[in-house]
């Protein structure tokens, strides 16, 4: 089996990496990097358990291959907590009982990061709609719908204040642990 | 509407019980902090993958693994021969037992691999275990099984019949039981007399539970002390423990069954399946850590699937409106073996629920159960009970409609009276409280029921089409107490166990034999541990789903944790007070019975400055320097907890649908949802089970169903061809509550996991009736696909001989 070297830059770690042609994005972020949180729930691009973000765009990285994400930069659930400090989405969905099991969390958070980016103020249809790709078992979704809400009304707040924008892309402490183990 | 949640610390100590404070799992589960079973990653860890039939019945003439074994990377390839040529330690029975018996069971052998035949697509045939995963798969390419081909039967009607293939050689035609309850000939009296006999006749279709997270296991093996620890997606760790023992011949004492972080059950991880037992027999084989994580096409083809019904149902009712007699026969698919409680759901569950909110004087029930090409079923969110509950609030709403009385009248005029608790129904239950109208009137409230047949009555003149459709139902909650459920022939107690222990420093920690999986005992747990200590509420540690940790359980399933198990934990609790009186006693100088406990605190009647807290009584307790005769240092303390009985939780749920007849299309306008679920100890828990469990119930009133072809195979065995509900198919659903207490356990709670389950379905096929009586179609089976209901109104349509039919139903 070929394989290759490639670089993946998650949560603005860099990572040189050699994959198989074959090796699928979700098992090189969970197995070969040890990015746990992003969870497999159908390996068929139905769930969205598996959802990141490449260079920004929500992707279910259990149908992207690892080489086709080679030189970009993914970010995963590990990366949204700014150190101590939840990502809005995060507090959204802690504060609306967004979640149960939580299994699905990680893949609608990141879903819901590309939404909120795309449109800061969307409404419940525009919520749903988007989250059409991301199954949850648990929750009837409703509570899922106000946590996106919810952070969507931080982060207008935070810029309405003259805080600092929601930035995506910001850049992210480098050079520490390959384990995964960066978040809050 | 909804409950909004409050952050702990701004709770007063005293106010903790029953505050909706937010979950102190979640932070670990949105921060990828959590640690699911396929997240563990062992040193040497080998992968296991299964080869499964690929036909639904089949002779295995021949499995040749030798190309498989050959395989760089490939450690070993197995089938039952295998198994049984084995010298693992231990004593191999090769079989999946069922736990819990009915006079009439025909029990067969379900053995862990196939032994020369194969009886649903899905079975396993072998196992292989490889240095990675990728390659595990790839070996079982290089397997060939030689097949020869039987006939599938994969519905429980056909099974049963003369001419059906016969799956097993034990018994007759496929009868895995026959089973009754009720009175038949009271019930034929009341028949015979009926001013109206009402009928019904549907089926119940068969759903595949589809947790998140695919059922997966870690085996670690120990030589050189025989300890097997096995990591594993389960709702009930002790429960598997039991039974993995038995299965592997290995000693239950020597056994770990530990559930991480799980990502859902809905009654599928209760089960023992044959693959986690193939997991942790391989890591004995090997002695090598070894992990399986099913694919989603395996939990579609192996997941215990639920419900699986076909019935018929009559109910005779007096020209007043007043409920006579019930008749009910079902046939129930068990599947091609008996899974761990499968013999309990259609009979126990579902034929003792049948009287529903009602005072029936008559009630006779018959199931038999069928073996038949499909998995095993068994347990899935609701068990039984929403089977129950679909047949009773079906009925109810024929019923009304043919005697033209309104149903929510029809309804009342037959619910058990408020003063009529504790209820003793003819299906052999007892209620233990219920306020049936009050759900009932706060649901009528908020769907503003009292214009509604005004507005449905104008749309109509529209020519749209708008329903209301009704469910009160029942359910039974924290099955007990275990004597009653051995009579009922459950293998196991239904009891729970807990301990609660302080730490000198003065905090705690408290176990509990359940096993959480997303329905946040964590924070329950520790509201209720809290509450009865009189100790913040961040003091308190939950401890559950490791047998290592927590010796005793049941674990997780039939909405049991917080009846059971917190009573458990209150029952633990209770116990440290009192240890804790005695020291505190000792140290005031006081008589035991002259200390009270407070917020907690122990203070010397009388004298209210002499007092004690529970924490310093703690650090008392381990110091030990100054204990009361006769005392044992520590302060901890354990419980069993066995119920006196059942608990009933109850309650409304109505659904406004508007139905589009020349499309088929369901839209709805509300649902509404008003549970009783006795007294609530976390309430934005409890909104978040409705919902979840409402979502569920309106999958399977729209979308899910698992669909077989001639041959047996599973045509809908993908995200792709089974629907499981996406965030734009449920609707926005309002909740209510009200709370009649238990009175059977300390908490007053009852159960709430499973109520929308139960409840939702028929409430939406009511409402898609209500919205359809214009063209004379009093029902759609489920799931109400927009094709099968335009089909309904067609072909009445046809049948009436009137044309088209949405045209006609506008100018009525
Ligand atoms: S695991 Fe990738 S979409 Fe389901
Ligand atoms: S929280 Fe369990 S699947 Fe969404």
């Amino acid at each position: 089996m070929t394989t290759h070297d490639i670089t993946l830059t998650v949560n603005g770690t860099d990572h040189d990496l050699a994959v198989e042609s074959r090796t699928l994005l979700v098992h090189a972020l969970r197995d070969e990097l040890g990015y746990t949180g992003t969870n497999v729930g159908c390996e068929s691009s139905l769930c969205g358990a598996c959802t990141v973000l490449v260079d920004g765009d929500a992707v279910k990285s259990c149908t992207e291959l690892a080489v086709r994400a080679d030189g970009a930069e993914v970010e995963t659930v590990e990366g949204l907590a700014d150190g101590g400090d939840f990502h809005p989405i995060q507090e959204g969905f802690q504060e609306e009982h967004g979640l149960q099991c939580g299994y699905c969390t990680p893949g609608m958070m990141l879903s819901a990061v590309d939404l909120l980016d795309e449109n800061p103020d969307p409404d419940d249809e525009e919520i749903r709609e988007a989250l059409e790709g991301n199954l949850c078992r648990c929750t009837g979704y409703q509570n899922i719908v106000n946590a996106v809400q919810n952070a969507a009304g931080q982060m207008s707040g935070a810029v309405a204040d003259g805080g600092k924008e929601m930035d995506l892309t910001r850049e992210y402490p480098t050079g520490d642990d390959a384990s995964g183990g960066d978040s809050a | 509407m909804s409950i909004d949640s409050i952050d702990p610390d701004d709770v007063d100590a005293a106010d903790i019980l029953g505050s909706a404070i937010e979950r102190r799992e979640d932070p670990a589960l949105i921060t990828g902090n959590a640690e699911y079973t396929d997240d563990i990653e062992l040193p040497n860890t080998a992968h296991a993958a299964i080869l499964r039939s690929q036909y639904a019945h089949a002779t295995i003439e021949d499995v040749d693994t030798s190309d498989a074994e050959t395989m760089d990377g490939v450690v070993g390839v197995y089938t039952h021969d295998d198994l049984a040529r084995d010298d693992t330690p231990g004593d191999l029975p090769f079989l999946i037992p069922v736990a819990w018996q009915l006079p009439s069971l025909n029990d067969v052998d379900h053995p862990m691999l196939a032994d020369g035949r194969v009886r649903y697509q899905g079975d396993a045939i072998a196992v292989v275990v490889a240095d990675e995963r990728y390659l595990a798969h790839d070996a079982l390419d290089n397997i060939d099984v030689d097949y020869e081909r039987r006939d599938a039967v994969t519905n429980p009607s056909d099974a049963l019949a003369g001419d059906a293939p016969q799956l097993h050689s034990e018994g007759d035609r496929n009868v895995a039981f026959d089973w009754e309850i009720g009175d038949e000939d009271k019930t034929d009296d009341a028949f015979a007399d009926a001013d109206n006999v009402v009928e019904f006749e549907a089926d119940n279709q068969l759903l595949i539970p589809n947790a998140m997270e695919p059922r997966a296991a870690v085996a670690d093996y120990n030589p050189g002390t025989d300890e097997l620890d096995v990591f594993m997606t389960t709702q009930n760790p002790h429960v598997h423990r039991l039974l993995m023992s038995g299965v592997l011949g290995h000693p239950e004492h020597k056994l770990r069954i530990k559930a991480p972080d799980v990502g859902g059950g809905f009654g599928s991880k209760i089960h023992h399946y044959a693959d986690e037992a193939l997991v942790a027999w391989a890591a004995k084989h090997l002695e090598r850590p070894v992990k399986w994580v099913a694919t989603r096409s395996e939990t579609y083809l192996t997941d215990a699937q639920g419900r699986g019904h076909e019935t018929t149902a009559e109910l005779a009712v007096s020209d007043d409106g007043d409920i006579e007699g019930f008749r009910v026969d079902t046939k129930a698919n068990m599947g091609a073996y008996l899974s761990t409680f499968a013999p309990a759901v259609p009979t126990w569950l579902y034929g003792t629920l049948l009287s529903g909110q009602y005072d029936i004087p008559a009630i006779h029930a018959s199931v038999k159960g069928a073996y038949t090409n499909v998995p095993p079923v068994d347990a899935y969110r609701g068990a039984g009970r929403p089977e129950a509950s679909f047949v009773v609030e079906r009925i109810m709403h024929l019923a009304a409609k043919q005697l033209d009385i309104d149903p929510v009248e029809f309804r009342k005029r037959n619910f058990v009276a408020d003063d009529d608790f504790p209820f003793e129904t003819e299906v052999a239950v007892v209620y233990d409280s219920g306020e049936y109208e009050k759900p009932m009137d706060e649901a009528l409230e908020m769907v503003g029921y009292e214009d509604f047949r005004e507005r449905q009555e104008q749309a109509r003149e529209e020519g749209r089409y708008l329903g209301v459709g009704f469910s009160c139902y029942i359910e039974a909650c924290g099955l007990a107490p275990s004597e009653l459920a051995g009579q009922l022939g459950a293998q196991a107690g239904l009891w729970e166990s807990s301990l609660v222990r302080f730490h000198p420093s003065g905090t705690v920690t408290a176990f509990c034999g359940t096993s959480g999986h997303g329905q946040g005992h964590g924070t329950t747990y520790a509201q209720i541990v809290a509450n009865e200590l009189g100790i913040p509420y961040d003091d308190v540690e939950v401890v559950e789903g490791d047998t290592d940790e927590i010796p005793h359980g049941m674990g997780t399933y039939g909405s049991r944790s917080a009846a059971v198990g917190g009573s458990s934990l209150v029952k633990s609790a209770e116990k440290v007070v009192e240890k804790g009186k005695q020291i505190a006693a000792h140290q005031l100088e006081a008589d035991p019975e002259d200390v009270e406990f407070d917020d907690g605190t122990y203070r010397v009647a009388g004298a209210p400055d002499r007092s004690i807290g529970i924490k310093d009584v703690a650090g008392q307790a381990y110091l030990a320097h100054d204990m009361p005769d006769g005392e044992e240092p520590g302060l901890e303390a354990t419980s069993f907890y066995d119920p006196d009985n059942f608990v009933f939780p109850f309650g409304t749920h109505v659904a406004v649908v508007e139905v589009d007849p020349e499309s088929g299309e369901i839209e709805f306008e509300t649902y509404v949802a008003v549970d009783d679920v006795g007294n609530q100890i976390n309430p934005k828990i409890v909104e978040g089970q409705i919902h979840g469990g409402v979502a569920q119930g309106v999958g399977q009133a729209l979308y899910e169903g698992a669909e077989y072809d001639d041959n047996g195979n599973l045509v809908t065995g993908s995200m792709q061809d089974y629907a499981v509900p996406k965030a734009e198919h449920i609707p926005e659903m309002e909740t209510g509550s009200t709370v009649t207490p238990s009175p059977h356990n300390p908490l007053g709670v009852k159960g709430v996991g499973e109520a929308g389950t139960i409840a939702a379905p028929q409430a939406i096929v009511n409402a898609v009736s209500d919205a359809l009586d214009p063209f004379g179609v009093d029902g759609v089976e489920m799931p109400m696909t927009a094709e099968r209901v335009w089909q309904a109104v067609n072909e009445q349509a046809s049948a009436d001989g009137s044309g088209d039919a949405a045209e006609n139903g506008g100018e009525e």
